[in-house]
């Protein structure tokens, strides 16, 4: 490839599809705001000033799940909600990722033996990517979640299809 | 009806059937608001019936948060459940926690040293200061004031040092437990604790310059869903909301439990400051009131802080004896309750926890008739709802 | 006024009304039929020297020794401050319990009484099974006529608080339990 050594100025970067796909998803990741318990309080707190997320471009919080690309499950997920959940994460667009938040959206939780309301996981109904453990985890485990996130999806590549685009479409 | 009263302003008339508009057609709108919805304050759906922008009805739908707290209740000793009574009002655990304590130490018999209850009541009041906060910043944020959220994140962040240098914990202590408090305070904390009451008296009236004074928060909030005294007792308000109606009650002058009777220190009521009594800016503006006050109770237990322990001498398997009580003490959002009835095992028989915001939210039917769609953030986040002890 | 007062005067006023009456202990409280116990109701809220104008909470019990449902109402009688902006205080504070067969447990809803009771009674109705008749937001459907369910969803099966109730093995295809793992079958 001699022809292109100081070919080109300065400031010219050359890479792959994939990684420059990869860098743009995984550093503006926008979360919907989902929010359902206390580990909702420990997400604002991360998005609060002192554990700033939008340093890693995931603060912008968007109501809507269509124009979001992660939903972050933080806390508990309840028989009645588990519908609504879907739902949401249904409506939104590919790509997207998912990270469990919290004791209960791992596995029920302390509500795991008796809790006959609350779905023991969310992984039960949803593919997760990310499980962040803690009740509730501190803001720093969440970034530390946020951060895996995006080793995950720095491995990507859009000649495979992610698991939910495979779940989509089977 | 033909003519409905705006809210707000009294004298402009909506005619929902005039003649004018005979040729445009309009019908009811069904609106659904939630679950999940960024100005709910959690998972609540509300059901609107509207005209337009005009709001007829509103049917508040619960039970998306419903994790069965009382069925756990009857499955495990009192001191295994205090981690529960946490994730109840979970921006207020500590004043959770000391309820149910304060109610199987009445039941058990067990006589709390005198430091362990005032360190109690120095967590109790540093968290009505936290979870103030988060109200004042929501409530800014769902009326568009980001400002105020981060400010009051900001100074929330402090007082969660201090728990987390007490505890470990962040925002689920499990500190007050059955007999005492589980661990002693630290050797700097009271130093610090006055250090931050140094730091956060001059925020008060700062955020008043934000918030409470701004001209469109209070277009906002003023004359929006009054709630008269009457209507208040009726239908069960307890805590800020009631007293932004006109009744001077709390429950820590009432009834004084712990030692709230050797601390001074005001109840702010409602006037109608801003417009009538009981509107939503009077229930903004209790909370703010209340932070000073409960300031002026931290600086007073410091002073009066004594040596000694932290636990009473609690057997490892607590024999509850049979009986029944119910307990409510004075909580950020209002009044919660405990029954718990036993029957001589050690595990309760029946614990009901009943929730300040339970009964708060009831009350969204009967004042949301005449608003706009709008308004309804502001309604809420005065009544400021938590939907962990909602649904429990 | 005491607690002896307040039963004594109800036992005077209603007679046969009263079942039993516990005015020591932490939680002194009368025990009512639920024939009887709307008219016991107003009368409490409307008696001058009573006055019971706050309903604090509506537990449901389930007492399976006796084969009855209890429904507790914990009331309470606000002062208001004898000068205008003054201190409110409380006048008193009792309990009624109403009693009522586990396999037929209806009872009259006090929601013209007390309209917090609304909420209260849907949710004893929606962990108990206890049926409030008239209470303002009452459906009909294959389980009769009862007040809606208020916290868990409408289709849901049994009455959770119950001691003998079964954790469900599933609803709406979500599993009850994640993999094989039972944990109400393990031995302690």
């Amino acid at each position: 490839m001699s022809f292109m050594v100081n070919r080109f100025e300065e400031g010219l970067m050359i890479t792959s599809v994939d990684w420059a796909l990869n860098w743009a998803r995984q550093c503006s990741l926008w979360p919907v705001t989902f929010g359902l318990a206390c580990c909702a309080i420990e997400m604002m707190a991360t998005g609060a000033d002192r554990w700033d997320i939008d340093r890693f471009g995931a603060g912008a919080y968007r109501p809507s799940p269509r124009q979001s690309d992660l939903m972050i499950v933080a806390g508990t997920v309840t028989y009645k909600m588990a519908s609504r959940l879907v739902r949401l994460f249904n409506q939104m667009p590919e790509p997207k990722w998912v990270i469990a938040m919290g004791a209960c959206t791992i596995g029920g939780g302390p509500y795991y033996k008796y809790g006959y309301h609350v779905v023991k996981g969310i992984d039960l109904i949803l593919p997760v990517d990310v499980y962040v453990p803690g009740c509730p985890p501190r803001p720093e485990s969440l970034l530390e979640g946020l951060l895996r996130l995006r080793d995950k999806i720095a491995h990507n590549t859009i000649a495979k299809a992610s698991p939910s685009q495979a779940e989509s479409a089977a | 009806m033909s003519e409905i009263e705006l809210q707000g302003q009294p004298d402009v008339l909506i005619d929902v059937d005039a003649e004018s508009s005979a040729d445009m057609v309009t019908e009811e709108l069904l609106i659904n608001m939630g679950p999940q919805h960024p100005s709910t304050h959690g998972v609540l759906r509300l059901l609107l019936r509207t005209d337009g922008e005009l709001v007829l009805e509103v049917t508040p739908h619960i039970g998306y948060l419903h994790r069965c707290a009382e069925k756990i209740g009857e499955n495990l000793t009192p001191k295994q459940y205090v981690p529960y009574t946490d994730r109840l009002d979970y921006l207020s655990a500590m004043n959770n926690n000391l309820t149910y304590a304060l109610a199987i130490e009445a039941l058990a018999g067990i006589e709390v040293p005198e430091r362990a209850t005032y360190i109690r009541m120095i967590m109790a009041e540093l968290n009505r200061i936290a979870s103030h906060l988060v109200t004042f910043g929501c409530f800014g944020m769902d009326l568009g004031a980001w400002t105020a959220f981060l400010y009051s994140f900001r100074e929330r962040e402090h007082i969660m040092d201090l728990f987390e240098s007490t505890c470990g914990a962040r925002l689920t202590y499990s500190y007050i437990t059955v007999g005492g408090v589980t661990h002693d305070l630290p050797d700097n904390f009271v130093e610090r604790l006055r250090e931050f009451l140094d730091y956060f008296d001059p925020k008060l009236p700062e955020y008043d310059g934000l918030l409470s004074n701004n001209h469109i928060f209070v277009r906002r909030t003023a004359n929006i869903a009054p709630v008269t005294a009457e209507q208040a007792i009726a239908w069960g308000l307890s805590g800020p909301i009631m007293r932004a109606c006109g009744p001077r009650w709390d429950l820590r002058r009432v009834s004084p439990y712990c030692f709230y009777d050797r601390v001074e220190f005001d109840v702010p009521v409602g006037e109608g400051q801003m417009g009538t009594v009981g509107d939503s800016w009077d229930r903004y503006i209790i909370r703010m009131l209340e932070m000073r006050q409960s300031v002026r109770i931290l600086r007073q237990l410091l002073d009066q802080l004594p040596d000694g322990e932290v636990m009473a001498k609690v057997p490892r398997t607590l024999k509850l004896p049979p009986g029944e009580i119910y307990m409510e003490t004075e909580n950020p959002r209002g009044q919660l309750g405990f029954y718990v009835q036993t029957d001589g095992s050690p595990i309760p028989y029946r614990v009901k926890a009943k929730g300040p915001s339970f009964c708060n939210l009831s009350i969204m039917h009967e004042i949301c008739r005449g608003i706009l769609i709008a308004d309804i953030p502001a309604i809420l986040g005065s009544i400021d709802v938590v939907m962990g002890e909602v649904d429990r | 006024m005491t607690p002896e007062q307040i039963a004594k005067m109800l036992q005077d006023k209603f007679d046969q009304a009263i079942i039993e009456a516990r005015v020591d202990g932490l939680h002194p409280h009368v025990v009512v039929p639920a024939d009887r116990w709307h008219e016991v109701a107003m009368f409490l809220r409307d008696d001058e020297r009573m006055k019971f104008d706050w309903l604090r909470a509506i537990s449901g019990v389930d007492r399976m020794q006796d084969g009855q449902l209890e429904a507790v109402y914990d009331l309470h009688a606000t002062q208001p401050s004898a000068e205008p902006g003054g201190l409110w205080g409380e006048r008193h504070s009792f309990a009624v319990k109403v009693r009522m067969p586990r396999d037929n447990p209806h009872v009259t809803s006090v929601a013209d009484v007390w309209p917090a009771a609304e909420w209260h009674e849907r949710e004893a109705y929606d962990l108990l099974g206890i049926v409030f008749d008239g209470n303002p937001d009452t459906v009909t459907d294959h389980d009769g006529t009862h007040p809606r369910r208020i916290l868990c969803p409408d289709d849901w099966v049994g009455h959770p608080l119950r001691k003998d109730y079964q954790f469900p093995e599933e609803y709406q295809g979500i599993p009850g339990w994640a993999g094989d793992d039972r944990p109400l079958d393990k031995k302690k």
